[in-house]
């Protein structure tokens, strides 16, 4: 009944839904956001670590969202590590791109090999009302980069 | 089972196509229900051979598009058994109608100190009117709390009415998200005599039963055409005519007053006065045709329809492992949400509408409930219309199962 859903629900992203990386709240966080998405009640909180360097030392979150909201974000924290603010912010770019177009072909190269660890949520681009959940996660990473307390896929 | 369910579906243009190669099955009525062809005709017949403007030209097609508008309001008043069709006023939806109550009778009527009561499960609709109310006015708000098996608590609703203090009791007649029907001439006659006003948000009731504004006592009642299997665009606010007369206009404009000069404006009297500018007329020709739609076939063999089909449903969905259903109300309409162990709201929706299956996912509006639940990220609401079938609802139970096995 559903197996041409396989394309959306990829086993990475259901094993990052059920068991989300770095699900946890940073207490001695350097910045963090909220990203909230009122019209499917996803919220979630992003916490970011940063270095001497300003390269983020380690990322977080918590909250509660769909298998897709919660894999992005599960899959970002994962992503953004060891990247500097232009980075991470470029990185944003493309996965939104990518999770509305299902392609990125301006993507950077040095960001190749973190764009192929979120592919599997390229197949969101095919679901219009879905594309807000895989986003949420890096609204609010932009947000907590830029100093912004929260932020909204809506 | 009282009508042909089958010969039901033939005047329903829509119910034929497939969605992605599979048949399409339309649980989402509750948020807006499809249209028979006797709507879709009415409406293109009133802009292909009787279009005017209303209650203004001195001629042929003014006077009939006058005639058809002012007999959607003579039919309206029939349908909901009103004491007196000037009580019957046209707005764009039920969110309009309530917005105007609140406006007009709320802002004039209700006195510093009194309080404004509402549930739990009621719909944003029946609940951002009144905060705005209170933000402008200083009126209390109470809230009635809701059962856990989803019921309005008649024991807190008597407490919260006992200081004699509440002006206004707004309740939503039946939940859009629980199907629970409420006790609404018991809640009237309590109201009533607590001294409060009482108004039903009947966008779900009048869909899916008879409802009798005589009986009732109700002071205000809303509905909302698209519901009902008419346009959008258009809603109902059926008022106790002596609220309407010291009731101020709404909005301003044309067709709402009696004489203006550059000074000053008199009203026309109600529903007039509350009827600025050029009304939906085709919209209304559109709901008179689905109130005769759904008058011929019978509000209670409908209401005995969508009864059967939810205690399948319940039947059926509660035999499925990890599902759980909200509220267990003992009287309810053809609407229920449910929450799994295995998957999102939204990701089930996402799952059923491969299959075909368009349901609701989120909290349809109703925040509070979801919270009164303990169900934040929201459920997924299936709602019934007179066109939906057994085998659909033994579908969606299919395809429930088989969803937990997907995401297993």
């Amino acid at each position: 009944m559903f197996d041409d859903l396989r394309d959306l629900y990829q086993e990475v992203i259901l094993d990052h839904g059920r068991k989300p990386r770095n699900f946890r709240r940073l207490e001695d966080a350097d910045r963090s956001a909220r990203g909230d998405n009122p019209m499917c009640g996803d919220r979630l909180e992003l916490f970011l670590k940063l270095a001497p360097d300003g390269r983020i030392a380690d990322a977080a979150f918590q909250g509660r969202g769909c298998a897709i909201s919660t894999a992005s974000a599960s899959l970002l924290t994962e992503t953004v590590k060891g990247k500097t603010a232009a980075e991470a912010h470029a990185l944003s770019d493309s996965f939104r791109e990518l999770a509305m177009t299902g392609t990125c072909p301006h993507c950077q190269a040095a960001l190749e090999e973190e764009m192929e660890r979120l592919q599997p949520l390229s197949g969101v681009h095919e679901f219009p009302s879905r594309v807000k959940c895989a986003t949420l996660a890096w609204h609010t990473l932009n947000a907590a980069l830029d100093g912004a307390k929260e932020a909204s896929s809506e | 089972m009282s009508f042909d369910v089958e010969r039901v579906r033939r005047d329903f243009p829509i119910l034929s196509q497939k969605i992605r190669g599979k048949d399409l099955v339309f649980l989402d009525s509750g948020a807006s229900a499809q249209k028979p062809r006797a709507v879709i005709d009415a409406m293109v017949r009133c802009m292909e051979e009787r279009y005017a403007n209303v209650h203004r030209g001195a001629y042929f097609l003014s006077e009939a598009a006058t005639e058809a508008y002012e007999a959607a309001r003579l039919a309206t008043a029939r349908f909901l058994n009103a004491p007196d069709p000037r009580g019957i006023v046209f707005a764009k939806n039920s969110t309009e109608a309530i917005n105007l109550v609140a406006h007009s009778w709320g802002r004039h009527m209700l006195r510093p100190g009194q309080a404004v009561l509402f549930s739990e499960l009621e719909h944003h609709a029946n609940i951002v009117p009144w905060h705005l109310l209170k933000e402008d006015k200083g009126v209390e708000l109470r809230v009635v709390r809701v059962t856990d098996s989803g019921e309005i608590d008649l024991e807190d609703l008597a407490a919260k009415l006992e200081d004699g203090k509440v002006g206004l009791v707004a309740i939503a007649h039946m939940s859009n998200v629980l199907g629970t029907v409420a006790p609404a001439e018991r809640i009237a006659r309590m109201a009533h005599a607590a001294g409060a006003k009482v108004l039903f948000d009947g966008s779900q009731a009048a869909v899916h039963r008879r409802v009798d504004l005589q009986a009732l006592d109700a002071d205000f009642y809303v509905f909302t055409g698209h519901k009902l299997y008419g346009p959008t665009g258009i809603g109902v606010l059926a008022a106790k005519l002596e609220h309407l007369e010291r009731m101020p206009p709404f909005l301003g404009g044309g067709d709402m007053i009696s004489s203006v000069t550059l000074e000053r404006s008199e009203w026309a009297p109600p529903p007039a006065k509350f009827e600025a500018g050029t009304p939906p007329i085709v919209e209304a020709v559109g709901l008179h045709a689905a109130i005769d739609y759904v008058t011929a076939i019978g509000m209670e063999a409908i209401e005995a329809h969508e009864r059967h089909l939810v205690d399948r449903a319940m039947r059926r969905l509660t035999d499925i492992e990890g599902v759980t259903l909200l509220g267990r109300a003992q009287d309810r309409g053809g609407v229920f949400a449910m929450a799994t162990d295995y998957a999102h709201a939204h990701d089930l929706a996402t799952l059923l509408d491969r299959a075909g299956i368009a349901v609701r996912a989120g909290r349809h509006c109703a925040e509070p409930l979801h919270t009164r639940f303990g169900v934040e990220g929201g459920t997924v609401r299936a709602s019934f219309g007179l066109y939906t079938t057994e085998a659909e609802v033994d579908y969606l139970a299919e395809a429930l199962t088989k969803a937990r096995e997907f995401f297993a």
